[in-house]
Formats: C-alpha cells, sequence, structure tokens
C-alpha cells in the first residue's frame, strides 16, 4: 500500500474504531439515524472543509471562511427578510459575490506576494465587519422555501433522514471529488503545492489558479453559509466564530498535508466523521464533558502531523540515499 | 571629493600622495556613523500620533486626565489600560515571527494559566509570588512543548501551534471543570485592576517586561542571535550559532509572556472564564508586530514597535467609540487598516503608488 | 547515414553576442553557442563561467540585455520559460524541477492530460505514460508518486516529459540538461546516455552541461568552453584532449596577472591539523592530509573533485564516518561548526549569499557576530568594540563603504566577501578554511586578497585555500593538494608549484 494512502486509512480505522466504540457503549449509536444526524449536524463543516482542502493542497490557507458563513447567513436572511426576495434569488447572488471576495483575496496573495495567512485574516475581519454592519442582531428566516426544504428528504430505515441539505452536502462531496482528482485545475493546485517553482516552469497557469481556488473555498464557504441558515432558520453575524479552525482540524486529520501537495477529499469527509462521533460519543454519554473533545481533537493533530513528518522524512531519506 | 585614480596619476611626490590618498579613503568611510533607525520608528508613531489626533478633535476632553483617590483616569489611561494583555503578547510574538515562526496558541496558553492562578487562589494556602510563579512555569511549560515541535521535531509553526491552540482551551476547561472560576483577592486582584502611582499595574507590567526583555536581547547578544537566525538560519550554523537552541528558547519567552497576560486577565476579572479567556487576542498580537513593522517572514524585531502597533490597534478602536460611529463599524475599519499596512509594506505596492504620484506631478505640472 | 550528414548539417539554435549584467557583475560578455540537429553538445566551464546565465537566457527564464538567439533561423525572444517550452527549447535541471506529489504520469502529461467527458482520462494518461516511457527502457508503476522513485528515474522522466507532445506546443528540437549525472550511479549513466543516443538519431538537439569529463568524452560530439563569462572555444570532443581541454576551461591562456611567484622558503613545521584515511558518505573518500602550521596549503581540482566537502569537514559541518583527525596534536571528533570555532578552525565558505552574509544585518553586526558567537549570548561584545572591530578590518580588507552600519545586502560583491572574511580574522583562528574566497570578485580585489593571505601566514595562522584560480594558489601555496572524484591524487611542492603541473596532475596526465 502506498505511503501517500496511509493516513487516509488511518483516519478510516479511527472512525471504524471511534464509530466500534460507541456502538458498544450506548445503546441506539449504532443506527442509521445517528449517521444520518451526523451527516446533517456536520453538513455545513464538511462543505467549508471541502473548500478549506483545496486551499491547503495548493499550500495556503483561508482564515476568513467562519465569517463568510455568517456573513452569507445574515446577507440572506436580510434579503428574504425585509427586502422579500425569494431564497433562490437571494443565493443567486449572495454565491457570486462570495467568489468574488475570495478571488480578492486570491489576487493580492498572487499579485502582490503577500501572505495568505495575513490576507486571509484581514478578510476574516472584513466579512464579519459587513456582517455586522448588516446587522447586528439576529435576523430570523420566514420563508415557505424555507419549510418546503425542511420537509423534503429521503426516509431511511432505522430512523434515517437525508434532508436535502444533507443531500445537497453529498452533491458537493461528489463534485469536489471529481473536481479535485479528474479536472486540470485540480491537478493545478496539486502542483501549486507540491513545488509553485515547478508548477510554472511546467506551464501551470499560477495566478489564474490562485484566484480560482480562493474564490471557489469562499463560494463554498457562502454555500456553507446557506446550509446553516437552513439549520438556523436565521442569520447571525457572530455566527460559525472559530470555524475555520474546526475546517483546518479536519482536513488536517483527514491526511492532508499542512504544507500542501499532498491529500484527499474523502480524507476531510472522514476527518469532519470522526470529529463528529467523538462530540456524538460525548453527547450520548452525557456525563464526559465537552472540554474533552477539544482536548481529543488536540490529540489527534498532533499524532497526524508527527506521523506526517515521519512519513515525509522517511520519504526525504529514500530519495536523497541516492545521492 | 578626489578619488584614488586622480590621486595616483597626479604629479605630486609620493609623500604627498600618500596623504591624499588617505584623505581620499577617509572622506568615503567616515567611521563612527550610526543608521537613522529613528526613520523606522516614524511610520508606526506617526499613525499612532495621527489616531490620537483625530481623537481630540472629535472630543476635546480627550487628552483630559483627572487625579481620584491616588490614581489617574482618563481616555489615555483607557487605552493603555486595555492594551496591556496584548501587550505582553505582543512582546514574545515579536520574538517567535523574528525567527520566522508564528505562534497560534498564545491565547490557549492565557487561558490555562489564568485557570491556574484562579484554581491556586481557590485552595486558599498558596501565596501570592508562589501562584505567580507556577503559572509563570505553566506558560514556560506550553511554550516547552511548542518549541520542541517546532525545533527538534522541525514541524511548521503554524501547525505545531495550532495543536495547542486547540487542546489548549480544553485543558483549561478541564482544569475550571466547566465552570467560570471565580475567587476573591484583593492583593491578586490588584495586579489587574489595582494601580501604583497613579497608572494601573497592567501597565506597569508591560513597561517592566518590556524593560526586562530589551535588556535581555539588547544588552546581551540574544537579541542579534534571534535575528540571525531568522535572517539565514543556514548562515547562523556556520557561524556556530545554535539555531535550533535559539527557536526554542524564543518560544519558551512567548510561553512566560502569555502567562503573563493570563495573569492579568485573570487578576482583573478576578475569575478564570477559559472559554472566553485571551480569545483572538493572538490575532491581535500578531498584527500589532506587523504594524510595528516586522516582516512575518523573520529578521529584525523591535518591541517597542510592536508595543506601539498595539497602541495604535486599541487607539483605533477607542477612534471608532469616540466619533460616535456604532461599535458595529470596530471590525471593518479594523480589516482596512490592516490591508493598508500590508500593502504599504509591499515594494510592488509603494511603486506602483510613486508611479501614481509622479504621473499626477507631471500632469499637474503642465497645466 | 546520409540522414545523419544531413541533420548534422542543420543548425537549429544559434546564440550569438549574448550580453547579460546584473548589478556590479558582468555576467555574459559576448557570449555564443551553436547547435545542430542531432548532436550532444557540451557546454563546459567553473563555477561562475556563465554556462547557467547562458542556460537561463536560453531557456527564457532571464532576459539578454543585447545579442541574437536565432532558433532555425528565425530571431527569438523568450519573455517567460513558457514561450521557449513553446518553441520547442525543453529543459530538464539538476534538482529536477517536477511535481514529487503527484504520479509519474501525470507529471508527463500536466496541461495535456487526456479527457473523457471533459474528465481526465486517468487510464488513458497511464496508458500512454507506460508507452512512452517504454521507449526510453522505463518499465515502472506510472501510477506512484514520482518522489517515490530515484534520481535517475525522474531524471528520465523529466526527459520524456521534455520530449512529449504538449498541447500548443511545437515539437521538440532542443533538449538542455543541467548536471544529469551529478546523482547517477555508473549503470545509470550508462542507461542515459542510451536514451540520449536515441534522441539523437531522432535529430534532437541536446546541450549537456556537466562537469564530469570522461562523461564529455563518452557521449559530446562538440564541446563549447566558457570562463567568466565568456566564450573561450568551441571544439569537435574527437580532436581536443583532456589536457587542453582544462587548459581552455582554466584559462591558462587567458591569464591577465602575472602574480608574483615569491620565494617561498619553506620550513618544516609541525602539522597543526592532520587527518589519516578520512571518509564521509560519498562526499570524501579516504583522505590523508597534513596541513603544515603558519602556511598556506592550496587545494586544487575540477568542481565535484571534492574541494568543498573537505572544507565542510573539516568544519564540523558534515560528520566523518572513517578515519581520524587531530588538531594541534589532540585527536579531536567534529560534530559541529560551533565546536570547530572553539578549538580555532574557521571557514569562509563558497557561497556566501546562503552560507554566508546575514543580508539585512548591517557590515559591523555581520563582522562581529562569528566572534559573539564563540563568545555566546551573555558576554556580549560592547557597540563601542564592534565599532571598534569594524573600523579594523574595514581599513585593513579596504572595504569601501561610508558607513559601517549600511546593510551587508547592500554592498559588491567583492566587498561582501572581504566583509565574511574580517568576520572570521576576528575570530583569530588557528586554521582559517577558504573556500574560492576570490570567486565573483574584480580583478583588483583578487590581489588584495592573496596580500591577505600571505599576511596572515607571517603573522602564523595556518591556511587551507581551495580555489579554480591554479595561478593564484601558486602565489602562496607552500605546498597544493590535488583532488579528482573524491580522492586525492597528487601532492605538489618546490618546482611542482606551477599551473602547467597542477592541470596535468589533475587531468591524470602520467608524470
Amino acid at each position: 500500500m502506498s505511503r501517500t494512502y496511509l493516513p487516509l486509512w488511518i483516519t478510516f480505522s479511527l472512525v471504524l474504531v471511534m464509530f466500534a466504540t460507541g456502538a458498544s457503549q450506548f445503546e441506539g449509536f449504532a443506527s442509521l439515524r445517528v449517521v444520518t444526524n451526523l451527516i446533517s449536524d456536520n453538513a455545513f463543516l464538511l462543505v467549508t472543509a471541502l473548500g478549506m482542502t483545496l486551499v491547503i493542497l495548493s499550500g495556503g490557507i483561508d482564515l476568513s471562511v467562519g465569517s463568510v458563513i455568517a456573513l452569507s447567513g445574515v446577507a440572506a436572511a436580510l434579503l428574504i427578510g425585509p427586502y422579500q426576495w425569494h431564497p433562490l434569488m437571494a443565493f443567486a447572488v449572495i454565491l457570486p459575490c462570495a467568489a468574488l471576495f475570495g478571488a480578492g483575496m486570491g489576487a493580492l496573495i498572487q499579485y502582490y506576494q503577500l501572505q495568505p495567512f495575513i490576507v486571509t485574516l484581514a478578510g476574516m475581519f472584513l466579512a464579519r465587519g459587513v456582517a455586522t454592519l448588516l446587522s447586528e442582531e439576529s435576523v430570523a428566516i420566514e420563508h415557505p422555501f424555507y419549510d418546503a426544504v425542511a420537509e423534503f428528504g429521503l426516509e431511511l430505515p432505522d430512523g434515517g433522514w437525508l434532508g436535502a441539505t444533507s443531500l445537497l452536502t453529498i452533491a458537493l462531496v461528489l463534485l469536489m471529488l471529481v473536481l479535485t482528482h479528474y479536472s486540470r485545475f485540480g491537478s493545478y493546485v496539486y502542483a501549486l503545492g507540491g513545488n509553485s517553482q515547478s508548477a510554472q516552469l511546467m506551464g501551470v497557469p499560477v495566478a489564474r489558479t490562485t484566484i480560482l481556488l480562493y474564490a471557489s473555498s469562499s463560494m463554498l464557504a457562502a454555500m456553507a453559509g446557506i446550509i446553516f441558515s437552513f439549520y438556523t432558520y436565521s442569520g447571525y453575524a457572530l455566527a460559525a466564530v472559530g470555524v475555520e479552525l474546526d475546517a483546518i482540524a479536519a482536513v488536517v486529520i483527514g491526511g492532508t498535508l499542512l504544507t500542501g501537495g499532498s491529500g484527499f477529499i474523502i480524507g476531510t469527509v472522514l476527518g469532519v466523521l470522526l470529529m463528529g462521533l467523538i462530540q456524538t460519543y460525548i453527547n450520548f454519554d452525557g456525563s464526559l464533558s465537552s472540554w474533552w473533545s477539544k482536548i481529543v481533537i488536540g490529540g489527534l493533530l498532533f499524532f497526524f502531523i508527527a506521523l506526517q513528518k515521519l512519513l515525509s522524512k522517511k520519504l526525504q531519506n529514500k530519495a536523497g540515499g541516492h545521492a | 571629493m578626489t578619488s584614488e585614480a586622480t590621486v595616483l596619476n597626479s604629479h605630486h611626490s609620493d609623500q604627498v600622495k600618500a596623504d591624499q590618498l588617505k584623505t581620499a579613503r577617509q572622506a568615503r568611510y567616515s567611521p563612527g556613523q550610526s543608521a537613522h533607525k529613528f526613520s523606522l520608528y516614524l511610520y508606526p508613531l506617526v499613525a499612532l500620533a495621527l489616531l490620537l489626533l483625530v481623537n481630540v478633535l472629535l472630543d476635546p476632553q480627550f487628552f483630559s486626565l483627572q487625579w481620584q483617590e491616588g490614581r489617574l483616569y482618563g481616555p489615555l489611561i483607557d487605552i493603555l489600560n486595555r492594551s496591556a494583555p496584548v501587550a505582553l503578547l505582543a512582546i514574545g510574538m515579536s520574538l517567535v515571527i523574528a525567527t520566522g515562526g508564528i505562534d497560534l496558541s498564545v491565547g490557549a496558553v492565557m487561558a490555562i494559566c489564568g485557570a491556574v492562578c484562579a484554581n491556586l487562589l481557590l485552595l486558599g494556602d498558596w501565596s501570592i509570588p508562589a501562584v505567580i510563579g507556577l503559572a509563570v512555569l505553566t506558560g514556560l511549560a506550553c511554550g516547552l512543548v511548542n518549541g520542541v515541535m517546532v525545533s527538534y521535531l522541525g514541524i511548521q509553526p503554524i501547525v505545531a501551534t495550532l495543536v495547542l491552540m486547540v487542546a489548549g482551551r480544553g485543558v483549561a476547561q478541564l482544569l475550571n471543570q466547566g465552570q467560570i472560576v471565580t475567587f476573591q483577592n484583593p492583593d491578586f486582584a490588584a495586579l489587574g485592576s489595582g494601580s501604583f502611582l497613579g497608572l494601573p499595574v497592567p501597565v506597569w507590567l508591560v513597561l517592566l517586561s518590556l524593560l526586562i526583555m530589551q535588556l535581555l536581547l539588547r544588552r546581551t547578544a540574544l537579541g542579534l542571535f534571534i535575528e540571525a537566525v531568522g535572517c539565514n538560519a543556514k548562515a547562523s550554523r556556520y557561524l556556530g550559532i545554535d539555531d535550533k537552541g535559539i527557536k526554542l528558547s524564543v518560544y519558551l519567552l512567548t510561553g512566560c509572556c502569555a502567562a503573563l497576560a493570563g495573569i492579568v486577565a485573570t487578576a482583573d476579572i478576578q475569575g478564570s472564564d477559559a472559554n472566553n479567556a485571551g480569545l483572538w487576542l493572538e490575532l491581535d498580537a500578531i498584527l500589532a508586530v506587523v504594524i510595528g513593522g516586522a516582516a512575518l517572514t523573520g529578521g529584525r524585531f523591535s518591541l517597542p514597535r510592536a508595543v506601539i502597533g498595539v497602541l495604535i490597534i486599541q487607539a483605533l478602536s477607542t477612534t471608532i467609540v469616540v466619533s460616535g460611529l456604532p461599535a458595529k463599524f470596530n471590525l471593518l475599519i479594523k480589516a482596512l487598516v490592516i490591508l493598508l499596512v500590508l500593502m504599504l509594506q509591499s515594494e510592488l505596492f509603494r511603486n506602483q503608488l510613486k508611479a501614481v504620484f509622479s504621473f499626477g506631478k507631471a500632469h499637474g505640472g503642465k497645466a | 547515414m546520409s540522414e545523419q550528414i544531413n541533420n548534422a548539417a542543420k543548425l537549429v539554435l544559434q546564440l550569438r553576442q549574448i550580453n547579460k549584467n546584473f548589478p556590479g557583475v558582468k555576467a555574459l560578455q559576448q557570449a555564443q553557442l551553436s547547435l545542430y540537429a542531432g548532436e550532444v553538445h557540451a557546454l563546459l566551464g567553473e563555477n561562475g563561467a556563465g554556462k547557467s546565465t547562458l542556460v537561463k537566457v536560453m531557456t527564457g527564464v532571464l532576459q539578454k540585455d543585447s545579442g541574437e538567439l536565432l532558433l532555425d533561423a528565425t530571431a527569438l525572444s523568450f519573455a517567460t520559460p513558457k514561450d521557449a517550452q513553446q518553441a520547442g527549447i525543453s529543459t530538464v535541471y539538476q534538482e529536477v524541477n517536477l511535481l514529487p506529489n503527484l504520479s509519474v504520469a501525470h507529471n508527463l502529461f500536466l496541461g495535456s492530460e487526456p479527457k473523457r467527458f471533459g474528465l481526465i482520462n486517468k487510464k488513458a494518461m497511464a496508458n500512454q505514460a507506460r508507452q512512452l516511457l517504454s521507449t526510453f527502457g522505463l518499465d515502472i508503476d506510472v501510477t506512484a508518486p514520482l518522489s517515490e522513485f530515484s534520481v535517475a528515474v525522474q531524471q528520465l522522466v523529466a526527459i520524456a516529459r521534455g520530449i512529449a507532445p504538449k498541447r500548443g506546443a511545437a515539437c521538440t528540437k532542443v533538449l538542455v540538461l543541467d548536471e544529469p549525472t551529478a546523482s547517477l550511479d555508473a549503470d545509470e549513466v550508462q542507461n542515459l546516455f542510451q536514451v540520449l543516443r536515441q534522441l539523437k538519431q531522432q535529430g534532437v538537439a541536446i546541450v549537456f552541461i556537466t562537469h564530469f569529463l570522461d562523461q564529455v568524452y563518452q557521449i559530446s560530439d562538440r564541446i563549447t568552453v566558457m570562463r567568466n563569462g565568456c566564450f573561450v572555444g568551441e571544439y569537435q570532443t574527437a580532436s581536443l584532449n583532456k589536457a587542453e581541454l582544462i587548459a581552455a576551461m582554466l584559462g591558462k591562456e587567458l591569464c591577465q596577472q602575472r602574480h608574483q611567484t615569491p620565494c617561498l622558503v619553506v620550513e618544516q613545521s609541525e602539522s597543526i591539523l592532520t587527518a589519516r584515511q578520512l571518509s564521509s558518505g560519498q562526499s570524501v573518500q579516504q583522505l590523508d592530509l597534513d596541513l603544515p602550521a603558519g602556511q598556506a596549503v592550496g587545494l586544487a581540482g575540477l568542481l565535484g573533485s571534492g574541494r568543498t566537502e573537505i572544507c565542510r569537514l573539516l568544519f564540523g559541518l558534515d560528520q566523518a564516518d572513517g578515519g581520524t583527525l587531530s588538531f594541534a596534536g589532540k585527536p579531536i571528533k567534529l560534530s559541529s561548526p560551533a565546536q570547530a570555532i572553539a578549538l580555532g578552525i574557521a571557514l569562509c565558505p563558497e557561497d556566501r549569499k546562503s552560507q554566508g552574509m546575514i543580508a539585512p544585518l548591517s557590515i559591523r553586526e555581520n563582522i562581529s557576530l562569528a566572534l559573539q558567537a564563540k563568545q555566546g549570548w551573555w558576554r556580549v561584545i560592547s557597540k563601542k568594540k564592534q565599532q571598534q572591530l569594524a573600523d579594523f578590518y574595514i581599513e585593513k580588507l579596504q572595504i569601501a563603504t561610508p558607513d559601517a552600519d549600511k546593510a551587508i545586502g547592500q554592498l559588491s560583491g567583492g566587498n561582501q566577501q572581504k566583509v565574511i572574511l574580517a568576520r572570521w580574522l576576528a575570530v583569530e583562528p588557528q586554521l582559517l578554511l577558504l573556500d574560492e574566497p576570490t570567486r565573483g570578485i574584480d580583478i583588483g580585489a583578487h590581489a588584495e586578497i592573496l596580500q591577505l593571505i600571505r599576511q596572515l601566514c607571517q603573522q602564523g595562522m595556518s591556511l587551507l585555500v581551495t580555489s579554480s584560480e591554479l595561478e593564484e594558489l601558486t602565489a602562496f601555496s607552500s605546498k597544493i593538494v590535488v583532488m579528482r572524484d573524491r580522492k586525492k591524487v597528487a601532492e605538489l611542492r618546490g618546482e611542482d608549484l606551477n599551473p602547467d603541473r597542477i592541470m596535468a596532475a589533475i587531468a591524470g596526465a602520467s608524470v
């Protein structure tokens, strides 16, 4: 088995272990209801993490996603409520705007050679600032479309329920799978993360790719914000604080290297599942305090980071030994 | 100024030539001149001055100070006081950034050290110096974890410190068993809310830390080594500088600063709130260091300029309040300021600005 | 046979009167190169000769200041590397600029992936990759990441990518190989040469940059030699013998300076450093070396012969895995530069940009840094003392700067080198290792540094100096050690201390 897949298998095994542990300890844990709840509760995080995977694969980072989630939620709520737009019209405007926002950040990073960390940090403040400006209070959403969406879904045996947002999330995962692994754009993203100088020499359109991938990240974050609004029936400027960190954690636990160039979408999916399972376990237990999830996730992060370092050192020795 | 070639080709005697050569060479080089470091302070100080000016224009009472019950009150004092925790963080962050690294965990370390303080004080039989001592040790331990990961395991700083950033609050919560731990200890509380010679104690702590750090870094060669490692780690190794050791010590110092910041924050509210203590302050600290003129890639650093950066951020928030703009504009303006500073630090942008201005001048001149 | 004659007659690429200047450095002066279809053309020269700059101009990485570039008799100008690739010039760099994280197949076809229904057809890509590589005699798992393969294989993949047809590009006419054999073993080299012969038959013109002279004689048809940014000569490989080649490379005919060969009275003195059968992996093999105290020993040899590696070993940058080393009579085991410095050994490295200067720091700081590092962080050298130190060496070494607090990055190359030299002199070492101290420095400064070396010997310092400038080595060395292929092949003294003898020793001609 190739070394590149090893972190993926480890995450997968951990997911199974966590599921098995919960199933053995708690009645009702091993049910489709739990699984589908897992998806629907973490849908917005998963969608965000999909965009984050793309950015991290290229060797960058996007700290603004949490704020974009909040901004798109507030914008949607305001357009639908006071301005009486149909939700779909509102979404049709919000998503391209988010893409433009991301493209702007990407352009700054590319043309002025600024570090992604600090540019997206500024973006984080900017997005949340605009959101706060639009409305400091939470804005409720009331619209027949939202009700319709809430009712739409697939009923599964064992109490399972795949709602519209879950289905949308699954569709987005499949889309990103194809985009990342089977499109030229995806190859370019991996190339950037592998060695941006070689990529340039090999003819990869670096500028275009950079701008597109940050645009995608912001657009996916906006999508996540919309999904979140279906969950909360509101838009709130202070929502999703810290989600960017959760997304980064999910991506790292999913086996993607923070240095870029190596990782899989499916890894991110497994990462989100694992984090969600830990939370579910804690909920079921009732006696375990929520802070343990933070500690465990921190520990998992450390484990995967150390593992990645070990694997890359071994690879270096192998290649270097031939010099 | 006579050039050497002219001298050598002249018809004078050898002795005269020798003297003239010496003069020519000395004209080229006069020992003892030092660089104008003041110009580096110019931009941040001007920015700060501008902000203060705007404030005073909006609120003529801005510079007013009142003396009540042995301490000074006034908007300026507020700015100094409120920026104390971030200033302490920024002092440590300057060093980490100087070596080309970053420390995302300082906020979480603040929470952990705060929790340590609060719980020890609740136990009752710990003296205040002991509590402070243990909190600082905790900070050092956190710094050690980060430092070992970065220098000896070779893990990227942003990744290594992310671990503690995530897990740290969990650890703090664990120490507090999920509660907001409060205590009653007026002596300890004085560290956060008391005053000394008219100024708030936190401000004194910042000044003291700044002084001690400056002595440690500039009176010894440590600061120079940190800058050398940040500029060119390879060349530093060739010089015999222990670059791994330097990187480790930098994270230790940051942990110490974070501990102090945590102590101040906990003393101020006489409690430890693991969830909110120091929340997002690491980002403010990083921003302050960048606004103060340091490059994220490492190299030269300046603690006073970083502290000025902190004051600029705090003054900015105050300006927004004083200007009557609702608080909701806070984040937006902050974001725009950061972007402006970032762009100004980029050479490409500065060249573009120059081109725009000279274009304007040329056309203005023609009219 | 006639096909080959046809190919040989066709001039594919011509570079004429190429000039390229960088601030303070004339990298290329009237450089030229002529390439015919179906030939392997070796481009030779020591470090700093200008061959990489010429190649960068050829491949669009740099823009020439003046001169002509003609591809198939059409004058062209490449603004970016992509332009050169589109025109049919492919380059394989020494560091194999491919993407280690992508699969072999993907590396071959990045940007031109076969598609089906708009999506990359991975199966077809793998098949095409296998087909392409089989013509190179490679049978590997093309779906595995490139990083899992040896450098030799990666290089062949890079060449294959260079040759493979790309979207929107002309077919490859010129293939540039920059030090392709540096990391290959003997079998892999032969394999590579097989591939090159195949490409020759297909009419591809190949530029082969290397420092391995034996390989030049094995595979190349013609040779171009460069030195100090100038074109030295173009030769048929078959009619140029090794000694003549080395003479051309090291510039015996072009030597402008006539250094005075001083009467070096070499008294017998104690050895300050003795190495017996010292080895370190592949870099240094069974070295026996005696450095006499108070004298300068020259280290000669071509690029890649192991001179820099010896300096690194003697300074503690690399670990020895065999043999013994003793310094000032005591056996030592060097594990770090700090230890070496404490013992009294200093190294002025070859690449001052990445290994020597700390660019944003001032001249004063750069000069006192080594001494400060030796003293440790607690015992600080006062600013006054730093200033005195800086003043002293600025005067002594004639460093051209109005101000000791100027950032070292703003000085010219020669002055930067002097600052680095000053830094190590300040430590007052017993043994000073100088790796190419006069590289990239104007001729006037050369003489100053040679004078300095003689002075240091008189003051009792021992020196080991690496240099490609043989005339300069003979000016101050009491003996010269000649290296070839990581082994010591000769030690020259007395009457043998002349450039002819040294070059003969390097070439391996019998005495």
